[in-house]
């Protein structure tokens, strides 16, 4: 019997492409679904947030400015580092929902190819959404789909990294730039995630990961006055109502997903409508 | 060489010449770089919230010199930026409106027409702003234009070049020229600090401009990389409090360049009570160089009183 040491790991926050500690300086404990210790994660804090969302709002013309092929591109990219990862994910989603590992492999096989399938969809959403309408007047008028803008996501308590990426991808594929809470209880996945868009093309600051507690957090985000939509899915059920009330005082787009969503069935557009805007042109037609 | 004030006799006798004026910046203490450093990082650790965070944005927007200082600046983009002096915030009439505006000479008149009556200055860069590389006849023809197309402030650059170059005697005289120039407008010394490359230099032209009759000591122009830093704002803030101990007369310190912030302008703020005194809280004593930096002190200001945090859409765009 080897008598090494572990590497007892304390992972940090991610925003703005970087890797920073909590504002707050905290940590938790992080286990399996048996109560054994895996590892510290940093307890995100209200501005860790608000440096999340500032992170974020800085990479919004950038990304939603780049070609929606590229954007593809990008994500694409994303998947073949998440599957050069497969083995790491499979284990770090086995310890956390306490599934076998050949479930654990199915829930990571599963998660890219739905990363895969919404990185399809980025040069498909105008085609889709977006319309040339007929007027009764000499103009040209058409509808083309828009990001909204910045993203707050709370991420499915349950699903770690299925769930996580089902929530995420569609968000960004369409030019939005998120702040994602992660699965309070489960949240490796989602640092290895990170991890994986650090070092893929994703531009800083489109996605920021911070963990900690779902609750503490999520009404800074509702409130917010630079946060445009706001994703419920993993919102406590006590503060549903009070999260979406908040977000009513600076209008922004709600998305009120239940958390029991099974994202084993193929998704359809409705994540991916949910936050965009439609743009309307009317063009004279001239002569 | 001519004293613009009756000083006090040791300082008076640094300016009989431009050797006892060389032997006067040369002869003052040298600046501890690590301390000074250490002190300023130091200061801006303190926590400043809830009553005294708000008080401290206020009193920070009412000392915000509103600047544009662009190539591309239109008389429109003038009379926008002097709306936004006048009423910051324009759903809340309670924020304060900004110490000035700032603008270059040939848009003096389109800010003056704008604020007249509203207590708010206009300032002009002068002296062929911002390299000051010209004769002096420009510069001083510069400077009576601004004044006379209505700044009541004027923001002067002095010659890097001749200060680097040891010619302290013709900064001096340049400076006083510049200030009979001025008449009643209060006159602004951009030291340029980011080009002086030395704390010491930067006490000596401190001193150089307060000796000269500079109303306001500036740290840089925006235009140069680095421009104002807590640091050297500290060391002309030591200057500014050591002159009012040897006159009994009350100067300004204006950081200017890269203060983007509301926790940064904070951090300025803890450094002059800590440094100069609680007298320079004053907009007439302290003022930040600014354009962004309004943007931000009213967003925190609307954080801290609605309870949540604002966005830049809750502001004007600039």
């Amino acid at each position: 019997m080897s008598d090494r040491l572990t590497v007892a790991k304390t992972y940090k926050l991610y925003i703005g492409g970087k890797f920073p500690r909590s504002e707050s300086g905290r940590s938790y404990p992080v286990t399996d679904a048996k109560g054994t210790f895996l590892a510290n994660a940093a307890q995100g804090s209200r501005k860790d947030a608000r440096d999340a969302v500032t992170a974020a709002r800085k990479a919004f013309a950038g990304w939603s400015g780049t070609t929606a092929y590229n954007r593809g591109q990008v994500l694409y990219r994303v998947a073949e580092v998440l599957e050069g990862r497969r083995e790491q994910f499979i284990a770090e989603v086995a310890s956390s929902e306490g599934v076998q590992a050949k479930k654990a492999q199915s829930l990571v096989d599963t998660a890219i190819d739905r990363w895969v399938w919404y990185a399809g969809w980025t040069d498909k959403i105008a085609a889709v959404l977006g319309s040339s309408n007929p007027v009764a007047g000499p103009y040209f008028s058409f509808s083309t789909p828009e990001p909204t803008g910045v993203v707050a996501v709370l991420a499915p308590q349950q699903s770690s990294l299925l769930g996580l990426i089902s929530v995420i991808a569609p968000v960004i594929a369409s030019g939005n730039t998120c702040v994602v809470i992660t699965s309070q209880d489960r949240p490796l996945p989602a640092i290895t995630l990170s991890e994986v868009l650090a070092t893929s093309d994703v531009p800083g600051g489109v996605v920021n990961i911070i963990t900690g507690r779902t609750a503490e957090i999520a009404p800074w985000l509702a409130s917010h006055g630079d946060v445009n939509a706001l994703d419920l899915t993993g919102a406590p059920e006590s503060i549903r109502a009070d999260l979406e009330r908040s977000a009513a005082g600076t209008v922004k787009r709600v998305l009120r997903n239940k958390p029991s969503e099974d994202f084993t069935v193929t998704p359809d557009m409705s994540r991916l409508r949910a936050y965009l805007e439609t743009k309307t042109v009317w063009h004279p037609m001239g002569v | 060489m001519a004293a613009p004030t009756t000083l006090p006799s040791a300082l008076a006798d640094a300016v009989r010449d431009e050797s006892s004026l060389r032997r006067f910046l040369h002869g003052l203490p040298g600046v501890d770089q690590v301390g000074v450093e250490q002190r300023a990082a130091g200061l801006g650790t303190r926590s400043i919230k809830k009553a005294s965070k708000l008080h401290a944005i206020d009193l920070a927007i009412s000392m915000v010199d509103l600047t544009t200082l662009e190539g591309a600046d239109t008389h429109g983009k003038v009379r926008s930026l002097a709306a936004k002096a006048r009423r910051p915030d324009p759903e809340r009439p309670d924020v304060p409106k900004v110490a000035a505006v700032c603008v270059y000479p040939d848009m003096v008149k389109t800010a003056a027409d704008d604020l007249v009556g509203t207590g708010i200055n206009v300032a002009s860069v002068a002296t062929a702003f911002p390299s000051g590389r010209s004769t002096m006849d420009i510069k001083l023809a510069d400077t009576r234009f601004a004044v006379e197309q209505g700044a009541a402030e004027v923001d002067m650059v002095i010659d890097r070049g001749a200060f680097l170059s040891g010619r302290y005697g013709q900064v001096f005289e340049e400076i006083v020229k510049i200030k009979e120039a001025c008449g009643d407008a209060h006159l602004k010394v951009i030291l340029e600090t980011g080009e002086l490359v030395t704390y010491d230099n930067v006490r000596r032209a401190s001193w150089l401009a307060l000796l000269a009759g500079g109303d306001f000591i500036k740290t840089s122009t925006g235009k140069v990389q680095p421009a104002a830093t807590l640091p050297v704002t500290h060391v002309m803030l030591q200057a500014v409090r050591d002159w009012k101990d040897q006159t009994g007369e009350l100067r300004g310190v204006k950081p200017a360049g890269g203060i983007r912030t509301t926790k940064d302008a904070i951090k300025y703020l803890v450094a002059v009570h800590e440094v100069a005194g609680p007298e320079w809280l004053d907009p007439h004593l302290f003022r930040f160089g600014a354009s962004t930096l309004l943007n931000d002190l009213l967003m925190q200001r609307r954080t801290q009183l609605d309870g949540h945090y604002s966005g830049p859409d809750y502001v004007t765009v600039d």
